[in-house]
């Protein structure tokens, strides 16, 4: 059969500040001791650098794929910001619902959510949120925002779209070698 | 091309291009009869359609705003996207699958063989298999079904070779890759299947057939047939006889303009062709146009559906070539032995992974949801489509506040399964998922209906006018120049998939027609 090569082909450094930019970036960011992984959560405009990076942990928690790394998420959940910048209702859902948050998990864990420290744990906090309209717009969003990634489809052996490539009359459309003999 | 003018009453208006608008215009225009289809959608060719679900769905889909009650789970998920289906030129004959099946003789009868069930508003069909089945012959032979005419049956992808291998283990008998109105060889300027995948997104190749790309242009091509994209009807009008005089619509500027006509044929689908109607009411038919019987709008159905997706420990790619790659018949049978009347078909199907993950599950989320998406290349799955209830609440009505871009009320669609739809479901679940076991599925997964695709029965046929909306040639019995060519005229909906059911219907009701109209009937 043929198979899908799921390797990972993204380049984690589009993610950091403006992809163009992303040597110096990388040279200021080792200059001054912040972390190359955190440098995207700054570029945000309306939420809070912090924010984002809680958003980030949630949208892991919610459709948590071991083998993606946090580039696809953060594609997936970047968009919040400029959202929040247009529309102060926006704004208010994204920061209240992670504040929300927040306090839910300072309460039970003496920590913000980000920094709960176990995944079941982070994992109770949404459940007790689930039906909150913060939750269910997030979820719904991301549902569309992380699976309809063209980078991410390779990630789980979906090939996208195929009749530039003649379709699969050729590729593999009948290739399966394993089924039981009828 | 033709172009008539909007004060020639002599044409027949038609209202959607899909499988039965697409088809009757076609059919008159080569009998002669003057045609004006009007298209709510825009006219998209197939090489501009695209390989990408959610892009496609962008840029086919009905959503204009529609609204939800009962307690379907779509009116949970979906609550303004009842329905799947297309808004362009062709209909929803741009994004079906091809599956071409006649219905089973019974299920012209329901009534007579089902009894009384509780709730059902069971009725039989006004004509039996045996007058359709010449009908049948000729859409088979027009829309080149595979199986039919000599034609030979598609190839089997990876996803049918799964289902074929369980069926077989299980000791299904007739199981093959369907009926379908797909080239399997080049046919009628068409070309053959290229195994693309994304049937439900268009097919680009032009081996599918939809009348975007075979009625339509044979029937402009004889001069007397003239369609209006982006013309959305609004309202029918009648004289004070109580005959139709033409079309109230809105142009591709949105300017309302006013068609005469000679008749008026309905073929929206089954939630706007009722709209349409219950908007259409006057001093004269205050209930809606050619709804004396009260039934306009009633008996919605949308066939008991289900998924079975089912993970095994090798790859299948079952998105690879025909969405629907064949099918399992040996459940379409009425047996009531099985704790319910009537039957399903099991039928290969593949979504992408973007409305896997929209689909599969609605709403979950969590490791139990990821774990199965994650299982995606080694994924298969069936759709399983049966025949559903008629019921009298399960209807279409104008929505008491949301109005469209126009000011008219919006339709808002009610379904409660019946009971015996969810034991169909129940069965078909269970059936579904023991043919992926019998070949080492690891898992198995029951998905529940989609935002519904055959949308069935709100006009339907009757003997006696008491019963129903229309006649046995889709007239409505209240206005005699007024039809219904959808399958909004379904008595029942059997366990198949309707297309060929309603191309047959609109290949007769344009002979009876043309006939009429020779003998100055109508």
């Amino acid at each position: 059969m043929r198979e899908v090569d799921r390797r990972s082909k993204h380049s984690r450094r589009v993610f950091l500040k403006g992809a163009a930019t992303a040597v110096p970036v990388v040279a200021a960011a080792t200059s001054v001791g912040v972390s190359i992984e955190s440098a995207w959560a700054d570029d945000a405009s309306a939420l809070s650098p912090a924010t984002m990076k809680t958003l980030l942990k949630v949208a892991r928690d919610i459709y948590p794929h071991d083998a993606l790394g946090d580039s696809y998420y953060i594609t997936a959940i970047k968009p919040w910001d400029g959202k929040a910048a247009k529309d102060p209702a926006i704004k208010a859902l994204i920061s209240d619902g992670i504040a929300r948050l927040d306090q839910n998990a300072r309460d039970r864990h003496k920590a913000p959510y980000a920094e709960v420290p176990w995944e079941a744990d982070r994992v109770v906090l949404l459940k007790e949120i689930e039906q909150s309209d913060f939750f269910q717009k997030v979820r719904g969003d991301l549902v569309v925002s992380l699976y309809n990634q063209k980078e991410v489809w390779p990630r789980f052996g979906y090939e996208g779209s195929s009749a530039e490539h003649g379709g699969y009359i050729n590729r593999g459309f009948a290739d399966i070698d394993w089924l039981p003999k009828a | 091309m033709a172009k008539f003018d909007l004060n020639d009453s002599g044409v027949v208006v038609i209202v959607g291009s899909g499988a039965g608008g697409g088809t009757l215009g076609n059919e008159l225009a080569q009998k002669g009869v003057k045609v004006v289809i009007l298209e709510a959608g825009p006219r998209i060719e197939n090489q501009d359609f695209v390989n990408d679900e959610w892009d496609s769905f962008a840029q086919l889909a009905w959503s204009d705003a529609r609204t939800t009650s009962g307690t379907w789970r779509v009116a949970r998920d979906f609550p303004n996207l009842p329905a799947w289906i297309v808004k362009a030129v062709g209909g929803s004959t741009v994004h079906w699958a091809g599956a071409s099946l006649r219905f089973d003789e019974h299920e012209f009868k329901v009534k007579s063989t089902y009894g009384n069930i509780p709730g059902a508003n069971l009725l039989d069909w006004p004509v039996t298999l045996a007058e359709m089945e010449p009908w049948y012959a000729k859409a088979e032979n027009k829309m080149g079904v595979t199986r039919t005419n000599g034609i030979p049956g598609l190839p089997g992808n990876n996803n049918f070779k799964v289902l074929e291998a369980g069926a077989k283990k299980l000791g299904y008998k007739t199981v093959h890759t369907g009926n379908m109105a797909i080239n399997s060889q080049p046919r009628d300027g068409r070309g053959s299947c290229q195994q693309i995948g994304f049937c439900f997104q268009g097919c680009k190749s032009g081996a599918k057939w939809s009348t975007l790309y075979t009625e339509i242009p044979k029937g402009e091509a004889t001069g007397n047939l003239e369609v209006r994209p982006n013309s959305m009807v609004i309202k029918i009008e009648h004289d004070a006889s109580g005959k139709v005089t033409g079309v109230v619509y809105a142009d591709e500027s949105g300017a309302t303009q006013r068609q005469k006509a000679r008749i008026v044929a309905v073929a929206g689908n089954s939630i706007e062709s009722p709209r349409l109607l219950l908007n259409s009411a006057s001093t004269m038919f205050p209930d809606g146009l050619a709804n004396s019987s009260g039934q306009v709008s009633r008996n919605y159905m949308r066939h008991m559906t289900g998924s079975v997706y089912a993970v095994f420990e090798k790859s299948v790619h079952m998105y690879r070539g025909t969405t629907m790659a064949g099918i399992i018949r040996d459940e379409a049978a009425n047996n009531p032995k099985r704790g319910f009347v009537g039957g399903y078909e099991m039928e290969t199907l593949s979504i992408g992974l973007p409305f896997m993950a929209a689909f599969l599950n609605p709403g979950a989320w969590g490791r139990p949801f990821t774990s199965a998406l994650d299982g995606y290349p080694r994924m298969a799955g069936m759709w399983l489509v049966g025949e559903d209830m008629p019921q009298e609440t399960n209807r279409i009505t104008l929505d008491p506040t949301v109005k469209d871009k126009f000011g008219l009320p919006v339709a808002s669609v009610h379904f409660d399964d019946h009971p015996n739809d969810v034991a169909m479901r129940a069965h078909a679940y269970k059936q579904g998922a023991a043919v992926y076991d019998a070949v080492g599925a690891t898992v198995t997964y029951p998905t529940p209906p989609y935002p519904s695709t055959h949308n069935l029965g709100t006009n339907r046929m009757s003997e006696k006018p008491r019963d129903g909306v229309v006649n046995k040639f889709g007239q409505t019995h209240d206005i005699k120049n007024l039809f219904v060519s959808d399958g909004s005229q379904f008595t029942s909906g059997a366990a198949c998939n309707p297309t060929l059911t309603i191309v047959a219907l609109a290949i007769r009701q344009a002979d009876y027609i043309a006939g009429a109209m020779q003998k100055k009937e109508i």
